[in-house]
């Protein structure tokens, strides 16, 4: 202190100090090594233990896989190839492969209607999921799902025409009446909607699917992991909308709306969903009109978008809290009304927030479809479980078939995450 | 107090009065649950007047200028502005808005948006207006608050200052007739409280009704007409800026005056 003010306090620089390259073994491998690996003691010996446990892993994986077996028609005979090596056999994957994917019913000479159906949603969900591909390919998407039930369920294309036609009309007529009420707009839409519906129904003639271009496919030949990714994708972008919807009417002034909203939630959330898959593969049928066989698979996604849209709801929540009240007070004194404030300042910045909890929800969604097993539904579990473990050929085969499915499902999992994080970082426009 | 002036002259040509009636509050009366906040507010400003609110924390200026806009509800009283009275009714609340604009202490621009899309999203939505038409406004008014560079930026990378100035521009491509400002400057470093200002200064000189809450009293004796200071909840006194400063007739206007001057 004392000697600096000695000298002078003032001080101007007159020679410019050129950059100098960094001691040596500041950079290169090594240093990092030594910075991450070996800093310390502790350090160090986890590390050694870390690749102690890798290479004991790997020593005993590596050959199990390596040795695998692709092309033999049943266990025993794999056991005779390998003859008392380590080796799995994952010829029960190549010889059971259409079953895995399209489960053991859906007929073999269709499997190209599944395929296009698949190949067709990624053209889909292209522009939902990436907002900077033009708006207009998002009237594919709107077409998307009553083009993929005619080429996955076949039978009379009138069926899904006549549904689109409803949802046309419904939207037509909101678009008409909703603006000077939104509450006769919504439930005009619906009148309309059903209207046609039934209309519709009782036009298409009993015999129409008998000799359809598609062949007819029941529900209940529909299987394999097909099945996992039809209930994913269903459920998943039904119960967003609907989360949002149930997230916002548990915010509403209105008593009664909150109320159904709340005591949805809290009585969904509170009930595992395998007993609400019971209650849709048993129970269910009580609330439809008797004669109506309403179909297993509709059953299950009702309940299952049930489930998931009480999550998704709650996370939205979340987010809706975390926004300031400043947001709704600016968008407010703007003259902006209820709905323009929430589609294009609340909800925008809302959803933002909540994309890591709706992401987890969607995850756990996708996870949560090999519930339907329980009750006897055969997707890729219930396949494995059923079908083709109770084989007489692959009798025992448990781990090359449980890892298939596990690998299958944490390859659309990981998907998902990477996707979400991506959005993350597109949309991260506040500096803060 | 720092004496945040503008240092150049202010052109008093158009700040003038006219005799039409922008807002009038009549009997009003605001409790928060049991909580008298606002207690029998009279209140008549006329287009073209320039009126500060000041008073102590907590004495309701806040509550008084968002009741204006319907921010917040109150219980007894009318309140008619721009000849529309403010009623339960959603149509004439959404007109009122639209009409009367507001800026915020906290800026409250919509982070998701860029400058532009802050400035044209009212008024393509609630106006109606084409989009390339409200662009050209969106540019002529950042224009006017000087940051036209910045209309591609997003809200969280500009500086306070800028942030509050693109707020003012996003209210006025509303073209609203009324401006209510909430402490636009108490959020702001001193440096930037002048560029807010000098923006503020600009509105009045070209004629705006201007309602303001703000602790700068240099501001108040260049451009107000009219000074109201509130305590608990009443309009204690109102006066012209020179007679209130240099005069204040009642207790309470002195202590408030003492404190907030220095002297
Ligand atoms: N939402 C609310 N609920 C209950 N009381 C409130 C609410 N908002 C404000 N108040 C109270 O009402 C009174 C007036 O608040 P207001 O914000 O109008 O004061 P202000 O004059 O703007 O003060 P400041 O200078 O601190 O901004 C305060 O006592 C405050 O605590
Ligand atoms: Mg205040």
């Amino acid at each position: 202190m004392s000697d600096t003010h000695a000298h002078s306090i003032a001080f101007v620089r007159e020679t410019e100090i050129p950059p100098a390259p960094p001691p040596a073994g500041e950079t290169g491998p090594v240093k990092w090594l030594r910075e991450n690996l070996f800093s310390n003691a502790v350090n160090s010996a986890l590390t050694i233990a870390a690749l102690l446990v890798i290479y004991l892993l790997l020593s005993k994986t590596l050959p199990w896989l390596l040795n695998g077996v692709w092309t033999t028609s049943s266990l025993a005979e794999c056991r005779e190839v390998l003859q008392g090596k380590t080796g799995a056999c994952f010829s029960v994957l190549t010889e059971r492969w259409n079953q895995l994917l399209y489960g053991f019913k859906y007929p073999s000479d269709q499997y190209w209607r599944p395929n296009l159906a698949l190949v067709l949603l990624l053209f889909a969900i292209a522009p939902v999921l990436f907002f900077d591909l033009p708006r207009k390919l998002l009237a594919f998407t709107a077409v998307y799902p009553f083009l993929a039930f005619w080429l996955i369920w076949g039978g009379t294309i009138l069926a899904p025409i006549v549904a689109l036609v409803g949802f046309v009309a419904g939207a037509f007529v909101f678009q008409t009446y909703g603006k000077s009420s939104f509450a006769v707009g919504f439930f005009g839409a619906i009148a309309a909607a059903f209207a046609v519906w039934i209309i519709g129904g009782m036009l298409i003639p009993d015999g129409a699917s008998d000799n359809a271009m598609l062949q007819a496919v029941p529900s209940r030949d529909l299987g394999g992991f097909m099945l996992n990714l039809m209930l994913g994708v269903t459920c998943v972008s039904l119960s967003l909308p609907l989360g949002i919807a149930l997230a916002l009417g548990r915010q509403s002034d209105m008593p009664l709306i909150k109320w159904i909203c709340v005591v949805f939630i809290e009585f969904v959330r509170g009930v595992p969903l395998i007993t609400l898959l019971f209650v849709a593969s048993v129970m269910l049928a009580y609330f439809f009109p008797p004669e109506s066989t309403v179909d297993l698979f509709l059953r299950v996604v009702i309940m299952i978008t049930m489930f998931s849209a009480a999550y998704i709801a709650e996370v939205i929540r979340g987010g809706l809290a975390a926004l300031p009240k400043g947001q709704y007070e600016a968008a407010d004194s703007l003259g902006l009304d209820y709905p323009q404030a929430m589609r294009l300042i609340i909800l925008p910045q809302a959803l933002k927030i909540s994309i890591p909890g709706i992401v987890n929800v969607a995850v756990g969604l996708f996870k949560d479809t090999t519930l339907v097993s329980v009750i006897s539904m055969f997707d890729l579990v219930g396949m494995i479980r059923g079908p083709i473990l109770a084989s007489t050929e692959w009798n025992g085969v448990y781990w090359e078939l449980l890892g298939f499915a596990a690998l299958l499902f944490f390859v659309v999992c990981y998907g998902i995450s990477q996707y979400s994080q991506w959005l993350e970082r597109r949309l991260a426009t506040d500096h803060r | 107090m720092s004496e945040l002036m503008s240092d150049r002259a202010i052109d008093r040509s158009k700040m003038q009065v006219s005799d039409e009636v922008a807002i009038e509050i009549n009997g009003m009366n605001k409790w928060y649950g049991s909580f008298h906040v606002l207690r029998d507010i009279n209140l008549t400003v006329n287009q073209g007047e320039r009126i500060v609110i000041a008073g102590p924390s907590g004495s309701g200026k806040s509550t008084l200028i968002r009741c204006l806009n319907a921010l917040e509800e109150h219980q007894q009283g009318k309140i008619v502005v721009d000849g529309t009275e403010l009623s339960n009714d959603l149509k004439n609340i959404d007109k009122i808005r639209s009409e009367v604009g507001m800026v915020f202490q906290h800026f409250n621009l919509f982070p998701h948006l860029t400058i532009l899309e802050n400035c044209t999203l009212a008024p393509i939505w609630v106006r109606k207006t084409p989009k390339k038409e409200a662009e050209e406004r969106a540019m002529h008014f950042l224009e006017k608050v000087k940051i036209p560079e910045q209309a591609h930026k997003y809200p969280g990378m500009l500086s306070g200052g800028q942030q509050q100035r693109v707020a003012i521009a996003r209210s006025l491509c509303m073209m609203p007739r009324i401006m209510l400002f909430d402490e636009p400057t108490s959020a702001l470093d001193p440096e930037m409280i002048k560029e807010v200002l000098d923006t503020m200064i600009e509105l009045a000189e070209e004629g705006m009704t201007m309602l303001c809450v703000t602790h700068e009293m240099g501001f108040a004796r260049q451009v107000a007409n009219r000074v109201i200071f509130m305590d608990a909840g009443q309009i204690v006194e109102q006066n012209e800026p020179e007679e209130f400063f240099n005069n204040p007739k009642s207790d309470r206007t002195k202590l408030f005056l003492s404190q907030i001057l220095g002297h």
